[in-house]
């Protein structure tokens, strides 16, 4: 067992609120297009300003994902992207950023095959993500009625386990998901999948992230569809957080330069003032 | 290597397959399965709602659908007592309307003003685009770029029924793929949309659901057998993909010890080439909503699954039938492409029934049976669909093979004095 190292995320918010701004969580796909452009997409991120980091696993049928992420994985797998392949990303990550947290995202079957396929099971599993510097799971087909297969061994393992609420989901639902989660609360901000078109001003919106609020202690991050920095400028004040995927994913198709300077314009934009 | 380990919290309420079934979608989605779970046995239960639903499947669909003998089947293939139970003579040509009606029924009693479906040979879309012509519903039907080519007439008929059939281009263009784009439509509009699996597949209550309503094959098969023949079958054949035609069928007899239930899925080029054969080669998972057998890569892939039956070309099985297998109440043969055409040409010399391709499979099936279980066994076959909409395919193989599959034939027609048998 390594020495723990608790609270990577809690400390990411922590100091994001103390500079009076939102935390910018960016995801981007592992191996996206290959293992070494991938990880020089990961690191122009990091150093631009992403504060948590959500590495996603490719899956062969990311039905919760948008064409921008579901391409990304296509371009993973084509080049050989194994889930080993992005641990290793991850491990690359956290040599470089040590106080970086890294949110591992996936759908459950590559992470359930790694459990059955580990010589000490999901426990087992889980505590090598631990060791190789991941420090949370969020897994978007596994519901809290059916997460304890793989959330109980995480947070053994002392990973934070992140929930995910939508915006249909009923208030006895949300008590239920914020109940179960540690780390940070995804609010889902629309109800689609990955990439679709926010109105980030909405009413609905706002009153779903209020209602949220008056349920959790946890940080809230809201996320699906936001793309442009007026987006997370109109969210900051809102939420402890704000993430961008397929508008990253898009970018780093051009390179880690272009991808660099959205992240700075969005990080530029996470201020509450 | 270990198994995944069962999920200790999951309360038996959702899915009763033992280790597998369950609910593994997005939460966004959550709300509206847990709907239909709730509101499925009221549904069921409400003597209206199921009167609505016989009357329509008598008037409409053309129920019950006959119980065919097929001596000269028999003959062919060493013996047997055959009976076919003819979902061919369905409206629409197979068994997948009796789902439709049923979901669509739900759909409205739900308030749900818009239908969604998935199809992969292309009837369940076109059953589904029935009913929702039937009752004026829009209707969508996502179907793989590589099964729209394959089944033009289907995607024809479709269109020409009022639906828009959206091709999928993504993964292997077939119906997994279908699939993963019905569940992207209905995430982005679950309040209003109703999406009618085709199979006895996805997420609980689906697997029972669609169960429910195909079961009529069943009990209506085991009456005929009864008045027909005297007695039960002692073997009830039924090909597979997700398990509907099979489960239907099957659900009436699960109960009669001494009736062999047999599941027949596609070993497509051969199991050590590239197949569909999900109960032999398949391994746990989770994939679309369920916890099952599915065709995955040691990374927890999913591999692409073949058959030259679109509508066997599916990397994954319904739950209920991995928990029969396990309780060792049904078994499950594998059957090649080469193998389901001879059947196909066979059944359409010897009966004058020309099979679809998925039911040729377990029409393949029963030359083995009958050798294990000896030539006074009584074999009910579910005939689930008719040939018409594999026409093409089967042309395109004849053609690059009609030589080869002619000659086959004719020398299988004279070794079993196909002439012999009589009605
Ligand atoms: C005629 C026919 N039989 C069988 C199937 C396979 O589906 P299932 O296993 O759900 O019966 C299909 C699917 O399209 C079909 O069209």
């Amino acid at each position: 067992m390594s020495a723990v190292q608790p609270g990577r995320i809690a400390a990411a918010f922590e100091r994001c609120r103390g500079q009076g701004r939102a935390a910018l969580v960016g995801y981007l796909t592992g191996f996206d297009p290959d293992h070494e452009r991938g990880l020089a997409s990961l690191i122009a991120a990091c150093e631009a300003g992403v504060d948590v980091l959500e590495l996603g696993v490719p899956f062969s049928d990311p039905t919760a994902d948008g064409p921008e992420i579901q391409s990304a994985m296509v371009r993973a797998l084509a080049a050989g992207a194994t889930l080993e392949g992005v641990l290793a990303l991850a491990s690359a990550v956290r040599s470089r950023f040590a106080e970086l947290p890294i949110v591992l995202f996936s759908y459950a079957n590559p992470l359930l095959r790694a459990c059955s396929r580990d010589a000490a099971g999901a426990r087992g599993f889980c505590q090598r993500l631990r060791d190789l510097g991941v420090d949370a799971l969020l897994v978007v087909d596994l519901p809290p009625e059916q997460a304890s297969i793989l959330r109980a061994p995480a947070r053994a393992a002392n990973l934070d386990w992140i929930g995910l609420c939508a915006p249909t989901s009923p208030p006895a639902r949300l008590d239920k998901i914020v109940e179960a989660a540690s780390g940070f609360v995804y609010a889902v901000s629309l109800t689609g999948v990955t990439g679709s078109a926010l109105d980030a001003n909405s009413h609905s919106l706002r009153s779903q992230l209020e209602d949220l609020r008056g349920r959790t202690q946890l940080p809230i991050a809201v996320g699906f569809g936001v793309r442009e920095p007026s987006q997370v400028r109109a969210l900051a004040p809102q939420v402890d957080g704000v993430v961008v995927g397929s508008a990253l994913v898009k970018a780093g198709r051009s390179g880690p330069d272009p991808l660099a300077s959205l992240v700075a314009d969005l990080r530029a934009a996470t201020s509450k003032g | 290597m270990a198994d995944i380990p069962p999920d200790s919290d999951s309360p038996a309420a959702l899915g009763d397959f033992g280790q597998f079934g369950g609910r593994y979608v997005a939460e966004t989605l959550m709300p509206a399965v847990e709907q239909l779970a709730r509101e499925w046995p009221l549904a069921w239960a409400d003597e209206a709602f199921r009167a609505d639903y016989s009357r329509i499947l008598s008037e409409y669909v053309g129920r019950p659908s006959p119980l065919t003998p097929a001596p000269r089947l028999a003959a062919a293939i060493g013996g047997g007592q055959i009976w076919l139970k003819r979902e061919d003579l369905n409206h629409t040509g197979a068994h997948k309307i009796n789902n439709c009606v049923g979901q669509v029924l739900l759909a409205r009693r739900l308030g749900k003003t818009r239908i969604i479906a998935e199809t992969g040979a292309g009837q369940h879309g076109v059953a589904t685009a029935t009913v929702c012509a039937y009752f004026g519903l829009p209707c969508v039907v996502y179907m793989g770029a590589e099964d729209v080519a394959r089944q033009a007439l289907n995607v024809f008929r479709m269109r020409l029924l009022g639906a828009e059939v959206r091709p999928v281009q993504a993964g292997s263009a077939t119906l997994k793929d279908a699939i993963n784009e019905a569940l992207r439509d209905w995430v982005a509009n679950v309040a209003d949309t109703h999406y009618v699996i085709g199979s006895v597949m996805g997420p609980d209550p689906y697997p029972s659901m669609v169960r429910d309503l195909q079961r009529v094959i069943g009990d209506e098969a085991r009456a005929q057998c009864l008045d027909r023949i005297g007695s039960l079958p002692d073997a009830v054949v039924a090909c597979v993909g997700g398990g509907s035609n099979a489960i239907g069928i099957f659900a009436a007899f699960i109960d009669d010890p001494g009736v062999q239930l047999i599941g027949v899925e596609a070993a497509g080029e051969g199991l050590d080439g590239r197949h569909a054969a999900t109960m032999s080669r398949g391994e746990v998972g989770v994939y679309h909503g369920m916890r099952s057998l599915v065709l995955q890569d040691d990374d927890g892939q999913l591999q692409e699954a073949h058959s030259i039956s679109a509508g066997l070309d599916y990397p994954g099985i319904g739950p209920e039938h991995a928990y029969l297998r396990e309780r060792g109440r049904a078994r499950y043969l594998a059957i090649d492409d080469e193998q389901a055409l001879a059947a196909l040409s066979l059944l359409s010399r010897t009966e004058g029934i020309i099979p679809a391709l998925e039911t040729a499979h377990a029409l393949a099936a029963l030359e083995s049976l009958v050798a294990e279980l000896g030539p006074k066994a009584k074999i009910l076959v579910n005939l689930s669909g008719r040939g018409d909409k594999d026409m093409h395919t089967v042309m395109g193989r004849l053609d690059a093979e009609s030589l080869a599959l002619v000659e086959r034939a004719r020398a299988h027609s004279s070794q079993t004095k196909l002439g012999e048998g009589t009605r």
